[in-house]
């Protein structure tokens, strides 16, 4: 039986990838399960296991492809005891007809094995059905491709629906409003033309990876549509990191390692909750203010392939050692591109830690439709003025970039003073 | 081995294919190398196919109205066939064309060489020239249009001069008594229409029930009719079970028929793709097994420098599909948003009547169990046809049922294939019947057969009374 395997149904708003480390080639006995390539999404790198058991007889996708949900990328015919007879063709190309000629008979014992069945007599006419082509004339038809408008979800003026050129850029204004709208402002951003750099020097060009790419649109569309401020302060933290090194071989013990982004994911639900505006996203269609009553938080991870937000759920719901242990086992699973596209979505509040890398602060760019993201800079001693005197104390620098659109720059202040109040006073939390 | 040649298109291929993706590239600023054996670019359809059985069709057309104008009041002599000025005229129209496409070429600053191409990889080919010295080039893009050649099945075809393929029956080396041409396409109705006009008794084998199997059968009806008139003989549901050189010819053993000697042979049952010896093996590229190198929308192939058009890359094979897909192939190199995607093809058969069609047949429609109105004109019912005492002719519009949109157009008749370009570009237009309708044709000509059998899907035709039933 020869069985197609086709893309996977990847989860919501995924409707496609691109082909990396195809690990089968033709010919190959599978089994059950076994991959046969991973796909490089917008959001995570899956590995597409076989559904079924058999030799490979084609396949249809190299490195590098772009495919989508449902293509059809390999043909394995499941009885692997089969001859080659039911090879599939590779093109959907009509069946010819066979030749005036057949095997000869007993006068010539060797039959003809080498008949070629392809051959034809005939001019085979169109692949298509003009009756499936979108009623439109070839240059309309070229005209809706060359401005990347999909000829078939053109509604035509003419009779029977046929399509003019009007209609196409009629269609394409309606649709640039609508996006326009969406993006509220962003159609004004014009791309400048890039220079000729081998002028100056040699250059080597290299394809954004899938998250490069996903990654750099997302964040272009978050700057270019959310006004950004950024609210520094920093936090006393040197109560706060003996208790950490107190409880540290406690959580260790439970498999989880007590980090102040697990201290922090604690600290900022509670802040969400004391400040509902942070916990929000905005709807500009409507002018909607959208309150959510659950607390999901992403943690920026630095990975070798790039950067990924995987998101922590139901915070409130989890004690801060248990909190540390989520995040120890979701970093590793990152570094190993092995999250799920359900681990990177749904978060509401986004905090980004390179203090251990180092830096004084930094403005992180709101992960959009959030409405707020916190950057956590390198703690240092630094000498504060207490009592009369200067006393050595660990302080953490903060940074916290919002929407502008919803959140005031009041509010901010006061939401990151509280976060570093909580940090100072850890019992706070428990009030 | 000498230095790297650098190029930016390396065409493969000079056909109709290969030369207007060449032009075409060259047109839109590329600098292009068009790698082919033969002096002038021109390919199998001007050295070897369209051009040469053209020039002889149309002598045969000459001496079959030449012959029957004694029942109009004109009665000629017997012709007097000179077969060596006929073929040196023939070969005259040829190297016309092909040395006019070398000069556009040449204006074009396309570097031809004649050589003979293997891809060592992505980037690079490795030509053999006559003289078997070996150049290596550099491309930034390939375009493979090798085309294909008449189909052989060695165990049955015997070699001798006695048998023939389309090219070597093209050469004209004498007019055979008799000729037996096996497989009933295009190629061979045509071939033999040249050879019965110059005198030779044809016989035709096919092993399927019908000539010209893709067109519809009430088209190939019409010519069956004028080819039993002319051919000695056809013999269809009938298969060749083996051929051997005797004396005075070749004796042919058929399935179904008893023994024959014929004075030759045409065989003519397809042509296979030239997808072998071009160092594929050193690309991704992998053929299909028909031999056919799969390609995109765009005509690009699985390497992304190596595009494919032609006979190489898909039925139907035919020339002009060839230049259609060369020059989309270049547009898409220049970065176009270009894409082979039309909604007819044409066919012809330029046999007497010629048959023609494009877009949708009518048995596709009942295969798909399309909801379709099919509206055939008589051309008994056409002034111009009388004019020229041909009846013999048949024009048939396939329409939507709904939209009335014109989805097929089959035509048989004398200059069938010069009409069936209107029908292209109504299909392409999306035209209805009401547009072809309300166009004025004019009077008195063939076309106009195209113009009434629109009338007739409103029960309006002028030349033919057929009311509308009521739906």
């Amino acid at each position: 039986m020869i069985t197609e395997i086709k893309i996977p149904d990847l989860g919501e708003n995924v409707v496609g990838g691109r082909v990396v480390s195809l690990t089968v080639k033709i010919g190959d006995l599978i089994e059950i399960d076994q991959p046969l390539f991973e796909l490089e999404t917008d959001k995570a790198v899956i590995e597409v296991p076989s559904p079924v058991k058999g030799k490979i007889t084609d396949i249809k996708i190299a490195d590098g492809d772009e495919v989508s949900v449902g293509m059809v990328t390999m043909i394995v015919e499941e009885d692997s005891s089969a001859e080659e007879k039911s090879e599939p063709q590779q093109e959907a190309e009509k069946v010819l007809p066979p030749v005036a000629i057949e095997e000869p008979d007993q006068d010539n014992s060797e039959p003809i094995s080498e008949l070629p069945e392809e051959t034809n007599t005939l001019p085979v006419i169109a692949k298509r059905n003009p009756a499936d082509i979108a009623p439109a004339a070839p240059s309309v038809r070229r005209f809706a491709r060359e401005i990347g408008i999909s000829i078939d979800s053109v509604p035509g003026s003419g009779p029977a629906g046929r399509i003019s050129k009007e209609d196409v850029k009629r269609y394409s204004k309606q649709l640039n409003a609508r996006r326009g709208s969406e993006a509220s402002g962003s159609a004004a951003i014009f791309s400048e033309t890039l220079p000729d750099f081998e002028k100056f020097g040699s250059i080597e060009r290299k394809r954004f990876s899938k998250l490069r790419e996903t990654a750099a649109k997302h964040l272009s569309y978050a700057w270019a549509t959310i006004p950004h401020v950024t609210q520094f302060d920093q936090a006393d933290i040197t109560n706060l990191e003996k208790l950490r090194k107190q409880y540290s071989p406690l959580v260790a013990q439970a498999g989880g390692k007590l980090t102040v982004t697990a201290i922090l994911i604690k600290v900022i639900e509670k802040a969400l909750k004391k400040f509902p505006s942070f916990n929000t996203s905005i709807d500009m269609n409507s002018f909607e203010i959208i309150y959510k009553n659950y607390f999901n938080i992403g943690v920026a991870v630095d990975t070798e392939h790039g950067l990924v937000v995987p998101v922590v759920k139901d915070v409130n719901q989890k004690d801060i050692s248990q909190l540390a242990i989520e995040l120890t086992q979701i970093s590793e699973k990152s570094r190993q591109r092995k999250l799920s596209l359900d681990d990177m979505q749904g978060g509401n509040f986004t905090i980004s830690n390179l203090g251990g890398i180092g830096g004084t602060g930094f403005t992180p760019v709101v992960n959009s439709p959030e409405v707020a993201i916190l950057g956590v800079s390198r703690s240092q001693i630094q000498p504060v003025y207490l009592d009369g005197t200067f006393v050595p104390r660990l302080i953490m620098p903060l940074s916290l970039s919002y929407d502008h659109r919803i959140i005031d720059g009041a509010a901010a202040a006061r939401f990151l003073r509280w976060v570093c109040e909580a940090l100072e006073e850890p019992f706070l939390l428990s009030i | 081995m000498s230095e790297i040649t650098k190029t930016q298109v390396a065409v493969i291929g000079g056909g109709p294919g290969g030369y207007a993706a060449a032009f075409m590239a060259a047109d839109l600023g590329f600098e292009v190398t068009l790698i082919d054996p033969a002096e002038n670019p021109g390919g199998v359809c001007l050295y070897r196919g369209c051009i040469p059985s053209k020039a002889l069709l149309h002598l045969a057309k000459l001496i079959n109205e030449a012959r029957e104008s004694h029942k109009w009041g004109v009665t000629f002599g017997e012709p007097e066939i000179d077969i060596n000025k006929i073929r040196s005229w023939k070969d005259s129209v040829v190297s016309q064309l092909t040395s006019g496409l070398g000069s556009l070429s040449t204006q074009r600053k396309i570097n031809h060489i004649r050589a003979r191409a293997q891809f060592k990889d992505a980037h690079h080919l490795e030509l053999k020239d006559l003289n078997n010295e070996k150049q290596v080039i550099r491309f930034d893009y390939s375009i493979l249009a090798t085309g294909s050649r008449p189909t052989t099945i060695p165990k049955l075809f015997i070699d001798s001069k006695r048998v023939m393929n389309s090219t070597q029956a093209l050469n004209l080396e004498d007019i055979p008594e008799s000729l037996l041409i096996i497989g009933g396409g295009y190629i061979g109705l045509e071939m033999g229409t040249v050879y019965a006009a110059l005198g030779s008794k044809v016989s035709v084998v096919e092993m399927l029930p019908n000539l010209l199997t893709a067109a519809d059968r009430d088209l190939v009806r019409i010519l069956q009719k004028n080819l039993d008139k002319r051919f000695e003989r056809i013999m269809l549901n009938t298969k060749v079970s083996s051929m051997k050189e005797v004396k005075n010819g070749i004796k042919i053993q058929f399935e179904g028929a008893e023994d024959q000697i014929f004075s030759k042979v045409l065989y003519s049952i397809g042509r296979t793709p030239n997808s072998e010896a071009l160092g594929l093996e050193n690309t991704k590229i992998k053929p299909n097994r028909q031999g056919f190198i799969p390609v995109d929308a765009h005509n690009r192939t699985v390497e992304p420098t190596i595009f494919a058009i032609g006979d190489v890359a898909g039925e139907p094979m035919l020339a002009h599909k060839a230049s259609a897909e060369g020059r989309i192939a270049a547009e898409v190199i220049a970065g176009h948003k270009a894409a082979f995607e039309p909604a007819a093809i044409p066919a012809v058969v330029f046999t007497d009547p010629e048959i023609a069609w494009a877009g949708l047949t009518e048995q596709e429609a009942k295969d798909q169990k399309l909801a379709v109105e099919i509206m055939r004109f008589p051309w008994a019912a056409s002034g111009r046809a009388l004019t020229m005492d041909r009846p013999d002719g048949l024009t048939k519009l396939i329409i939507h049922k709904e939209t009335q949109r014109i989805l097929g157009v089959g035509i048989v008749g004398s200059g069938a294939g010069e009409m069936i370009a209107e029908g292209v570009l109504a299909i392409e237009m999306a035209a209805n019947a009401n547009d072809l309708k309300l166009s004025i044709h004019p009077h008195p000509t063939l076309s106009e057969t195209l113009m009434e059998s629109a009338e007739m899907v409103f029960g309006q035709s002028t030349h033919v009374y057929r009311p509308k039933r009521n739906r």
